[in-house]
């Protein structure tokens, strides 16, 4: 078992194979995301209350769910990478910050485009909202942290004691802003006895939220490609990937 | 040759540093100095209205005490690393983890005690009620040590480079959340009257949770950091 997972994880195997992964992930993002927008935006009814403006969420809800997985996918590559010293592990913690950025920001920026109308601001000090951007305001450090030491091996494991630091007060942060002010409107899927949410409504949803999980591994692997070949740009393999590039380019 | 024990090297730690400040007076003062200015701002950016000021009082206060904390993070290991006795810290056979404890303990007994000291001054320049004044430096009390340990990690993984200023205030503050909003959230609850314990009994949670597993990443930090 370990045998197979230290093979994965070097770097020659793992740029291999994600190579050949790459084209079809990037097909079933865009076939899944085409079906959960259209299902999303076309075929879901219109919701009695918010009329039609409450299909942002079928952006809003899949990021924000996004923001959180992402972070404790770091934490968990990351605490992988400073346990068993894997060096994919490590890149992998890294190459996700920003990815996991970029969906916070989404999901800050539809919330607000969503609460314009429907509370009358595009900014209130509500819970959810103030957690999501103290969220964004963790990503942003654990990316400068990384950026700021120059010696990316240190840089790697800094990152993954940073977010492992982060996992940890990412409930404590969350519930004491719950606690503090609350104005967002409850959960509506994750009550699976009966939601309150209906059925046509619901797939799309979780459609456009696995679409989103695609896409996270998809430019995941492409970030971790590059991040790799830069960093082993003196060692072997990547030399002679480069001579076998320029012979097929000649 | 006699082996000292853990406790003798924990409280040769603690007496070092406390004499090292000691020795630097003027230095003490400066994030003093800097909490009385935050505060003394405030009245003059919002208006002197005593209403407004008593209601927002704690929460000057806090976030006054946060920045001075934070400022005064850098003492904690930048000279240490700058002269190489971090080095010997790390080398040292017993736990960094705890070592790292005293040098926080020291920090703490060097910044955060004196502002809990010169907060009732503050409070009545607001115009907080007396009444909750020994509140507000209960809530600095168990407070202000959390700051202390949540800073020591994001310092530890800063102390190697150059212009970790700005940074660090991106490390830190995410993570100051929760005690400002408890230890505000408490005197805010006492001025209308209300039972404020379950905030207290909070904020020492997570005192105790910051005293136990802050230490492990600091010490980790501080390892990589060197390396």
């Amino acid at each position: 078992m370990m045998k197979f997972i230290h093979k994965t994880a070097s770097p020659p195997y793992f740029y291999h194979l994600s190579g050949l992964w790459i084209p079809w992930l990037g097909m079933i993002t865009l076939l899944l995301l085409m079906a959960g927008l259209y299902g999303g935006l076309i075929y879901a009814p219109t919701d009695y209350q918010q009329g039609e403006s409450y299909r942002i969420i079928y952006i809003h809800v899949p990021a924000a769910w996004m923001s959180l997985f992402i972070y404790i996918a770091m934490a968990g590559a990351g605490a992988i990478g400073l346990i068993w010293r894997i060096k994919l592990a490590e890149t992998v913690a890294v190459c996700s910050a920003p990815i996991g950025a970029g969906f916070t920001l989404l999901a800050l920026v539809t919330g607000s485009l969503w609460g314009k109308p429907m509370w009358g601001a595009w900014w209130v000090w509500d819970a959810r909202l103030t957690a999501e951007l103290l969220l964004l305001f963790l990503y942003l450090g654990v990316m400068s942290l990384y950026v700021a030491i120059p010696d990316k091996r240190v840089a790697s494991r800094a990152v993954a004691l940073l977010a492992l630091v982060g996992v940890v007060n990412i409930p404590i942060i969350h519930y004491s802003v719950e606690w503090w002010n609350t104005l967002h409107q409850g959960p509506t899927v994750t009550k699976f006895d009966k939601p309150s949410i209906d059925l046509r409504m619901l797939v799309p949803l979780l459609i456009m939220a696995v679409a989103f999980k695609v896409y996270y591994v998809w430019s995941l692997f492409l970030r971790v490609r590059v991040e790799l070949l830069e960093r082993e740009r003196n060692s072997q393999w990547v030399k002679e990937l480069l001579k076998q590039n320029k012979e097929s380019q000649a | 040759m006699k082996k000292t024990t853990l406790s003798q090297v924990f409280f040769a730690l603690l007496k070092r540093d406390l004499l090292l400040a000691f020795r630097h007076r003027a230095e003490l003062f400066n994030p003093l100095l800097f909490f009385v200015l935050v505060v003394t701002l405030f009245p003059l950016g919002t208006g002197a209205d005593t209403k407004l000021l008593q209601t927002m009082a704690p929460g000057i206060i806090w976030v006054a005490a946060l920045l001075a904390a934070m400022l005064s993070l850098d003492t904690i290991f930048r000279s240490d690393f700058e002269d190489g006795s971090l080095e010997l810290l790390l080398l040292n056979a017993h736990p960094t983890s705890i070592l790292v404890l005293a040098k926080v303990l020291a920090h703490w007994l060097i910044t955060g005690v004196p502002l809990m000291i010169i907060a009732p001054l503050l409070a009545l320049f607001l115009g907080l009620d007396q009444d909750l004044i020994g509140l507000l430096v209960l809530t600095l009390l168990l407070g202000t040590p959390v700051l202390s340990l949540i800073g020591a990690v994001a310092i530890a993984l800063t102390v190697g480079l150059k212009r970790g200023g700005i940074l660090l205030s991106l490390l830190v503050l995410p993570f100051y959340v929760p005690v400002l909003i408890f230890a505000t959230n408490a005197i805010e609850m006492a001025m209308s009257g209300l039972p404020v314990t379950a905030q207290l009994w909070i904020l020492s949670s997570f005192l105790l949770l910051a005293i136990t597993l802050t230490p492990w990443p600091t010490a980790a930090a501080l390892k990589l950091s060197l390396s």
